[in-house]
Parts: structure tokens; C-alpha cells; sequence
């Protein structure tokens, strides 16, 4: 039963993946500019993150 | 008599008006009033306590910023017909999809256990053992979508709203000192002492808890749960309107309580305020721990109900309070998980809530810009948006206002991380 969940669960994610493969917005260079900036903002986040993570356990 | 016909047309058109506001009414009060939810409240009674009157003109600006960035959600899901979560999936495909409903999924779930820490403390004023203030709060909340019907829903969600104006009363049972309310509301100041790293950490405190992520995916959610039409979506605006002016009243009313009953004392948490009051003023202490409750309550069923209807959409479920339990089994067995799982943590002994509440502020930067962002190229994307696309002046008051709150949420996610970075 459990097994089944996963199993089921996983098909699930992969036809959502599917599904939205591809965005529909139109990629201008605004909207290019957003997601890159947006992504840039949460590695630096994370960056942030790990590196607290880091000297705590120091 | 043509005097008295038309006094008589205007008192039926009024009528009229009222009648089909209150029949539109719903989504914009509760995410409002929701958003005073128990953090909110106290990150108000310590501002009060801390700078009296000081910063009332500060929470009455914060009004139209919550405003602003609400209405967008109302004309995104009147006209898209779909709920956030969705809408970031199908315009920006899987990846943004996943890390939106993800990481709104684990900020929902711990900011549920920070309502319920709320919820339990207020309750404890009466002696009420948290494990009672639990299963009472799971059972009002599970009451009241198991009856299957939208409609019913939002007006029980309204009747807690009015419950949440209780500060009003209470205010104005202590007799405040109305010049330096009137001082305070209208004439933009420091506190005594200036601009220091605290205040500046208790002004960013205050934007964090106006604009939450959980609110724009509730409110979208919302609106397409309701079937609001684009034909509708005055009201929907003029009910986001009233609900950030309730909020803006209700974050005043605790500031006047404890700016009035516990000047210059520190505040760690409303329960504590509560508690302080009792001593003063019994019946005030009793409204505040009153009120305090009825926000934990309010905001957990509210963001529960955010997650599940993010996941409906996104999973393809059948996601509608208008289901009942059997036709949307996973939408009402995610809605009651995430309920029972944040409950059971405060029940927990020695759990670090305190490190929870913490998180909280951290998970909430990661969520809040991207968001944020997904909203504003949403509604910039004239395809989808069509004659309902931002202005101009749209444009330029939600981009600034959008920057501000990243800066300031990323300053108040890194201090949280970081206290000593502002000298705290």
C-alpha cells in the first residue's frame, strides 16, 4: 500500500512535469531579466544559509 | 412627494448596493484580518509597549501596501481562473512551480505552529491546558469546511473576523489619551531616541507580518473558490479596501492597549501582554487573550487552506470547499494533515518553538520575493491579462512597493539569521 503511494505519487510529479514543461509567459527580456536576478537572489540566500549552517557547527 | 420617492429609490439602491457587497464580501476582510494573525499581534503589542503612539502613522501607511499587493491577486484570479500555485506552474513552468508550492508548503506548515503557540498561550490566561486548546481548535476548524459549501465557510471565517475587532472595545475601555492617538496617527515621527538598530528591526518586523506569502496564494485561491467573475472584481477590490483598513484599526487598537497599559515595558510575545493586563485591567487582559486566540485561529485555517488548495490545483484534485469530503478526498485529507501536524508540535514537550518562530521569518524571505515578482510579471503579461493588465501607475506603485518589501523582508530574514548584524 505504501509502495503503491510512491508509486503513484511519482507518476504523478512526472505527468505535472510534463505537463508544465514549458512556460507559457512571454520570455522578454523583462521577464528574462526577473527570473535570472530572482535566481542569482536565492542562491545567494542560500549561500547565506550554509554558510551560518557552517559556523554553527564550528 | 417626488422628494419622497426619491429619498425612498436612493435608501432601496443603498440597500441594494449593501446586499450585494455582503453577497460578494469575503475574500479580501478574511485574508486581511487574517494577517493580524498571532504573530501579527505581537509584533504590534511590542511595538506599543516599546514607542508608545509613535509608529501608529507607520501601520496606517502599511494599509495601502498590503492593499496594493492584494488587489493584484483579485484581478489575477477573476480573471485566470486559477489559483496561485497554478498560475506560477503554467507561466513559469515546473521548476519555479516546485520551489513555489514547496517552499510554501514547509512556510505554511511551521507558521501553522506559530498560530497554534499563539493559540494555546491565549488560552492558557484561563487556565485552559494546550492540549484541550488543540483538539477544541482542530474540531471548530474542521466543522467548518466539512459542511461542504463555500459560502458557508467564508461567513463562519467573517464571524471570526469581528471577533478579531475585539481590540477596538477593549481599546477603548481604558480611556487612551485620544491627542497623542491623533498626534501619533497623522504626524509621521521618531520615537524618542531616533533611528536605532531596534526600532529598525521592530519597523521590519511590522512589514513582515502586513504582506505574508501564504496571503497572495490564500487570496487567489480564494477568489477562483468563490467563481468571482471579472464583472465582480470592483467588489473584490472594494473588499480587499475594507479589509486592509480593518487591519490597519485592529494593529492599532494593541498598539493604543499596551502603548496606554505597558509603556516602555518589553514584549516577547502577546500572551505575555496578556498576562501583564490582568493585574490592570482584568477585562482587558481577557479580550486580549480573546483576541489573540480568535488570530492563531484565523490564520491557521486560512493558511491550511492556502497549502491544500495550492496542492488541488497543482495535482489536479478536486480542490472546492463547495466538494464535500468524498468528492475531494485528498484536498480535505491534506487540509486536516497539515492541521493535525502543526497542532501536535506545540504539544510536544521541550519542542524549540522559539527556533520555529525563527525559521519562520527565514523561510518566508526565500518565498516572499519570488512571489512577489510572479505576481507583478503575471500581471504585466497582456495575453493572459488582457484589458485587466496593470497600468502604468499600477505598474510604478506595485514595483516600488514590491522592491521595499524584498529589501526589507532580506534584512529581516538575514537579522534573524544573523541577530547581531543590527547590534541587536
Amino acid at each position: 500500500m505504501i509502495f503503491d503511494f510512491f508509486r503513484n505519487t511519482a507518476g504523478a510529479v512526472r505527468d505535472i512535469n510534463q505537463k508544465y514543461a514549458k512556460p507559457h509567459i512571454e520570455m522578454t527580456p523583462w521577464v528574462r531579466f526577473s527570473l535570472g536576478a530572482l535566481r542569482f537572489y536565492l542562491l545567494l540566500l542560500v549561500g547565506i544559509m550554509i554558510y551560518k549552517f557552517i559556523t554553527l557547527l564550528h | 412627494m417626488n422628494i419622497l420617492s426619491s429619498f425612498y429609490y436612493r435608501y432601496k439602491k443603498i440597500l441594494k448596493t449593501i446586499r450585494l457587497y455582503l453577497i460578494i464580501a469575503g475574500p479580501g476582510i478574511i485574508v486581511m484580518v487574517a494577517d493580524n494573525d498571532a504573530g501579527g499581534i505581537t509584533t504590534y503589542t511590542a511595538t506599543g509597549a516599546q514607542y508608545s503612539f509613535h509608529l501608529i502613522w507607520f501601520l496606517i501607511l502599511l494599509g495601502p501596501v498590503a492593499y496594493y499587493v492584494q488587489e493584484m491577486t483579485v484581478r489575477l484570479g477573476a480573471v485566470t481562473k486559477r489559483g496561485h500555485a497554478e498560475a506560477i506552474f503554467h507561466s513559469f513552468g515546473s521548476f519555479w512551480g516546485w520551489f513555489s508550492l514547496l517552499d510554501l508548503v514547509f512556510l505554511d506548515w511551521l507558521t501553522m505552529i506559530t498560530e497554534f503557540i499563539g493559540m494555546t498561550a491565549a488560552m492558557s490566561i484561563f487556565g485552559v491546558p494546550p492540549i484541550v486548546t488543540v483538539i477544541v481548535g482542530w474540531i471548530l476548524m474542521g466543522t467548518m469546511v466539512l459542511q461542504g459549501r463555500y459560502w458557508t465557510w467564508e461567513k463562519a471565517a467573517l464571524v471570526f473576523c469581528g471577533l478579531n475587532l475585539i481590540y477596538i472595545p477593549a481599546a477603548l475601555m481604558i480611556n487612551p489619551p485620544v491627542d497623542k492617538i491623533l498626534h501619533g496617527s497623522f504626524i509621521p515621527q521618531l520615537p524618542p531616541g531616533g533611528f536605532t538598530n531596534a526600532l529598525f528591526f521592530l519597523l521590519m518586523a511590522n512589514i513582515g507580518t502586513t504582506i505574508a506569502p501564504w496571503m497572495i496564494f490564500f487570496q487567489q485561491s480564494a477568489v477562483v473558490d468563490k467563481g468571482m467573475q471579472e464583472k465582480d472584481m470592483l467588489w473584490g477590490k472594494i473588499d480587499t479596501a475594507v479589509g486592509s483598513l480593518l487591519t490597519v484599526i485592529v494593529a492599532g487598537g494593541c498598539v493604543i492597549l499596551t502603548a496606554t497599559l505597558l509603556p516602555g515595558q518589553i514584549i516577547n510575545d502577546a500572551a505575555t501582554a496578556a498576562f501583564r493586563f490582568m493585574p490592570i485591567n482584568h477585562y482587558v487582559g481577557a479580550l486580549l487573550a480573546i483576541g489573540l486566540f480568535d488570530a492563531g485561529f484565523l490564520g491557521a485555517i486560512c493558511i491550511s487552506l492556502a497549502s491544500s488548495w495550492a496542492f488541488g490545483e497543482v495535482f489536479g484534485w478536486a480542490h472546492s470547499l463547495n466538494h464535500k469530503v468524498k468528492e475531494a478526498p485528498w484536498f480535505y485529507a491534506y487540509y486536516f494533515f497539515d492541521l493535525l501536524l502543526a497542532g501536535t508540535v506545540v504539544l510536544i514537550p521541550r519542542a524549540p518553538l522559539v527556533l520555529i518562530t525563527l525559521f519562520v521569518q527565514v523561510i518566508a524571505v526565500t518565498l516572499l520575493p519570488a512571489a512577489l515578482v510572479f505576481l507583478i510579471l503575471l500581471l504585466n503579461n497582456e495575453e493572459t491579462m488582457g484589458e485587466y493588465k496593470n497600468t502604468l501607475f499600477q505598474n510604478i506603485a506595485n514595483v516600488g512597493i514590491v522592491v521595499v518589501i524584498i529589501v526589507i523582508s532580506t534584512l529581516y530574514g538575514i537579522s534573524a539569521i544573523f541577530p547581531k548584524i543590527l547590534g541587536g
